[in-house]
């Protein structure tokens, strides 16, 4: 008896129908580099509402504060990279529109760990002195119950599990079973983000999909980080991180991401982005990035 | 080619590879175009066991600071959740931007205004906090004037020497060094650890200096002249660090 392996691949629309208003989602990718646009751009199209969004941000977290999905931002910064500030969380967060929880960069990364070790959380210095201590509630400190190296039980800072109920990334290389591989510089938090999502709700696309005998082939063996343990759903979707860069399959699109970029200037400029580059399925999208402007 | 040559942006580079002299062999990380010259220049001179990285995933052994991807002559791979390893293990020196700071050295990077609803959202907490509270820091200020030198920081993103201090122990790894800007040199050299006036660039005046910063400075009776780069640093910076003179839009000589 031959042995038949679950099949995840899915369309956008079939994630984003796995999806619910008030998820707490983390995104993959980091400011304007390998972001899961196609997936963030059908969340924008779609009716979801009150989403917390977990992010090293960038134009995800600014494309669903635009669009008004979000409720809540638990982020360290959000960048478009060559465009130091995200202009629409900038837009969102200077209207009062959205909540915030801020977090050190390292803090994300303890956070995401400590959700995925399904431990309440981690201990650290980090934000000690700060006023992060101040801007989010749910940091604590607490004496260590341990020594130290001179034998001191020192103020720490508890790290809570960032919870998560969903994980979107964006790889280069897939197989249909969920298994995955980046090629460019930095695997970034995606594995971590997996890891910390719940069984059911973790997605990633892909630049390619291939036959799981051909993934390696694609690379070398520590490019592939992603397990089918961490995925439950597998989208296909070349340019799927565009505009933002997919190294080395793509880099990032400045032109288009400084035509996003403009579309915070006032409603009626976001109403036309809005029109030409979201509300549109996703292979017009991409046949029109093609095609050029 | 002599050293009274030098432009203000090279004074502020020379300015800049001071802060990472004796550090041994550690990451010096300084972030911007000035202080990514910086860096390369310390390690080609004073301070040759520095790391340094490309900017992106990886620790690189060109002096050059802007090659392409292909020319870099690399040494580690380094992806952001490597940086991590260095901060919290103690072997990083960054140097940071600051779109506010006060007199103890106290940085704000998020927003301007009430965190909760601010009148500006900057770029955020950003790796203020973990940086400063387990690592030297420097700070870089391109443009020196009241509005970055103030008072009181709207958020405290990077810790300074006195909230340190309030920590007791568990403040023993800040070390807020310096604050190099487009007109002079800023340490914490005091008993009280307030900021003071530790040189100005030449062509800029102790008045200048005062003017342009919005709390009260501690001003030694004699303020020396920020050292200008020799002739082989010259050198370096100008034909193999930054040939195509990036420093100089960071900082141009004022006519």
């Amino acid at each position: 008896m031959t042995r038949t392996a679950t099949d995840k691949l899915m369309t956008v629309d079939e994630v984003v129908a796995r999806l619910r208003p008030g998820m707490t989602i983390a995104i993959g990718g980091w400011a304007s580099r390998r972001k899961p646009m196609a997936i963030v751009r059908a969340i924008a199209r779609s009716d979801l509402h009150d989403l917390t969004v977990v992010t090293h941000g960038g134009p995800d977290l600014g494309l669903l504060c635009a669009a008004g999905k979000v409720r809540k931002a638990v982020h360290a910064f959000a960048s478009l990279d060559t465009i130091p500030l995200e202009p629409h969380f900038r837009a969102a967060r200077q209207a009062g529109a959205i909540e915030d929880e801020p977090l050190d960069e390292g803090l994300v990364h303890l956070g995401l760990q400590a959700a995925a070790w399904r431990v309440p959380f981690l201990p650290t210095r980090v934000g000690l002195g700060s006023d992060l201590l101040r801007d989010n509630p749910r940091l604590t400190t607490f004496t260590s119950p341990v020594p130290d190296e001179d034998g001191e039980h020192e103020l720490l800072v508890a790290m809570p599990a960032i919870r998560l109920d969903a994980a979107i990334c964006h790889l280069n290389v897939a197989d249909r079973r969920g298994n995955a591989m980046f090629l460019g510089p930095d695997l970034y938090w995606d594995d971590l983000m997996l890891q910390a999502a719940p069984t059911g709700c973790r997605f990633i696309s892909a630049e390619k999909v291939v036959d799981t005998a051909e993934l390696a082939g694609h690379g070398c063996l520590h490019q592939m980080r992603i397990s089918r343990m961490m995925v439950d759903g597998v989208v296909h979707a070349p340019g799927g991180a565009h505009p933002t860069s997919c190294e080395p399959d793509y880099p990032r699109d400045e032109a288009a991401q400084r035509a996003y970029a403009d579309a915070a200037a006032s409603p009626e400029a976001w109403a036309a982005y809005r029109a030409e580059w979201v509300d549109v399925p996703e292979e017009e999208y991409q046949r029109k990035v093609r095609e050029g402007r | 080619m002599s050293a009274t040559s030098a432009t203000r942006a090279e004074v502020c580079v020379v300015a800049l590879a001071e802060c990472f002299r004796g550090d041994g062999e550690i990451l010096a990380n300084p972030i911007g175009t000035i202080p990514m010259i910086a860096g390369r220049l310390a390690r080609a001179t004073f301070a040759p066991d520095l790391c340094v990285t490309d900017g992106e995933a990886a620790l690189v052994d060109n002096d050059a600071a802007f090659v392409a991807p292909e020319d870099r002559v690399l040494e580690y791979w380094n992806p952001y959740r490597s940086m991590f390893d260095w901060v919290w293990s103690g072997r990083r020196h960054v140097v940071m931007g600051a779109s506010q700071i006060d007199r103890y050295g106290n940085q704000n990077l998020a927003a301007i205004g009430d965190y909760r609803r601010p009148t500006v959202q900057l770029l955020g907490y950003r790796g203020a906090p973990g940086n400063t509270i387990n690592d030297t820091t420097s700070y870089w200020v391109p443009r020196h004037s009241p509005r970055v030198f103030v008072e009181q920081v709207d958020t405290v993103t990077g810790v300074g020497w006195d909230r340190a201090a309030a920590l007791g122990r568990a403040g023993r790894f800040v070390d807020v060094r310096r604050v190099v800007t487009d007109l002079a040199v800023l340490d914490f050299e005091t008993p009280d650890k307030r900021m003071r006036l530790r040189s100005v660039h030449p062509g800029v005046t102790v008045d200048d200096v005062v003017a342009a910063t919005g709390f009260e400075l501690v001003v030694p009776d004699e303020v020396p002249t920020s050292r200008l780069p020799t002739e082989e640093e010259l050198r370096l910076i100008r034909e193999v660090i930054d040939p195509e003179g990036a420093r100089e839009r960071e900082v141009p000589t004022p006519a």
